[in-house]
């Protein structure tokens, strides 16, 4: 059986006629061509394929793409629009937080939805959440300093901007 | 893997989602978060033909309290409970940190959890803990269910295949209550987990049995002085366990032992 739907990803709506059964990480990579997303376990573990549900961390191969219509998805590719590292991504590359790569979408998103509501986390609060994301290259410490590093530089730019309109 | 194919039906109110149940029948299944279901399917261990979703009902999420009472909303995420002030009811959100992980928690919803009924659950655990009501909605009105009287064994519930939880219901506060847990790895499934109450004289442990198990404590008075902390020797003690292939019955019963203490102490600092 065939399903129509809509989805809205990275601020694009996209008209899909699908199978029910299709995960949202399978209609991001095979229907929409966004293959930032990564697919490992399929089944809840590893974490690789964590994209935003309205702002908050998600297993997109445990969500059904229709159970998501009229949600806001956002994936790796919304950090770059413009091809250029973003701040987060950044932070990942200056600390090397990432080897092989597989794991790093998933690391992105999970730190880009924890940070957006967790902006002064401690260290041990972000080796918990990093917990949930499997990484066989790294061991963590390189992805947990890139976190912090960029809540860092976050709160110093949001400390800035607020100087800047008091004046 | 993927998932078999399956029919797709989405309710918008909870009378739908009874309607489609009744007439689907025992080829059925709800749908919430899917933080068990989907993976489920993904291994092809559920091949449900037809797939009820239930998350585009509104109302059904939400905390409320009421006097003594707190009210849950089947669809809340375990993540809203965790982030709610709960007051005497906190036990509640502190036990949350135990499930699974954030992405986990930001999708699972409670209802979910209690109609899925994995002896180790946080929900299962906490509900039967707190004596709570389980809210079901079929096609003969609401009933509720006493938590004692809901898990009837691993993955079962009273439930009926055409009844929807809609509400979970936690009659009394519980200011020195805590959960506590042993993985090897954190946000795996627990090995053992251990809630206390220490009004209630009541500990209840998952990973000891098929359901919750629920043990009564001599009375640890209503003293805020050290709780007993016999209590952990004595609900060690009580348990029949038998070795299993990776863990033995010693082991498991040594975690016991330990995570009642931790509960206790935990519990009575309400921190």
């Amino acid at each position: 059986m065939i399903q129509l739907m809509e989805l809205t990803v990275n601020g694009e709506r996209h008209d899909l006629a699908i199978e029910p059964r299709r995960t949202l990480v399978d209609v991001l990579r095979h229907d929409l061509g966004l293959t930032g997303t990564h697919v490992g376990c399929e089944h809840g573990i590893c974490g690789a394929c964590t994209v935003l549900v309205d702002g908050a961390p998600a297993r997109a191969c445990l969500i059904f793409a229709a159970q998501v219509e009229g949600a806001e998805i956002r994936t790796v590719e919304s950090l770059s629009p413009e091809g250029e590292l973003n701040d987060l991504q950044q932070c990942f590359s200056e600390h090397h937080g990432l080897q092989c790569g597989f794991c790093t979408p998933g690391m992105l998103m999970l730190a880009e939805g924890y940070l957006a509501e967790e902006p002064e986390p401690t260290t041990e609060e972000i080796r918990e959440v990093v917990a949930s994301n499997l990484c066989r290259c790294t061991g963590y410490q390189t992805i947990v300093e890139a976190i912090d590093d960029c809540a860092s530089r976050r709160r110093a730019a949001f400390q800035e901007q607020l100087a800047g309109s008091r004046v | 893997m993927k998932p078999a194919a399956f029919e797709y039906h989405r309710a918008r109110s909870v009378a739908g989602a009874v309607g489609l149940l009744t007439e689907l029948g025992d080829d059925a299944k709800v749908v919430a978060g899917g933080q068990s279901l989907v993976a489920m399917m993904n291994f092809r261990l559920a091949r449900p033909e037809h797939l009820v979703d239930i998350t585009h009902i509104d109302g059904l999420s939400g905390i409320r309290r009421e006097g003594d009472t707190l009210r849950i909303g089947a669809l809340t995420t375990h993540r809203a409970v965790e982030k709610a002030e709960l007051g005497d009811f906190g036990v509640l959100s502190r036990a949350m940190r135990w499930v699974g992980h954030l992405p986990i928690r930001t999708r699972g919803t409670v209802g979910g959890s209690i109609a899925h009924a994995d002896a180790t659950a946080e929900w299962c655990l906490l509900a039967v803990l707190l004596e709570a009501r389980i809210v079901a909605e079929g096609p003969a009105g609401r009933r509720e269910i006493p938590a004692g009287e809901f898990f009837l064994g691993p993955f079962t519930t009273a439930l009926e295949p055409d009844e929807l939880i809609v509400e979970l219901v936690f009659p009394r506060p519980a200011p020195r209550a805590a959960l506590t847990e042993y993985a090897d790895r954190k946000g795996d499934f627990a090995l053992v987990a251990a809630a206390v109450d220490l009004d209630a004289d009541r500990v209840v442990l998952g990973g000891v049995g098929p359901t919750p198990v629920s043990a009564d404590c001599p009375s640890s008075g209503t003293s805020h002085s050290r709780p007993p902390v016999s209590w952990a020797d004595a609900v060690a003690g009580s348990l029949e366990l038998r070795d299993e292939p990776g863990i033995s019955a010693h082991y498991r019963r040594g975690l016991v032992r330990t995570l009642v203490e931790r509960a206790c102490e935990e519990a009575s600092c309400g921190c």
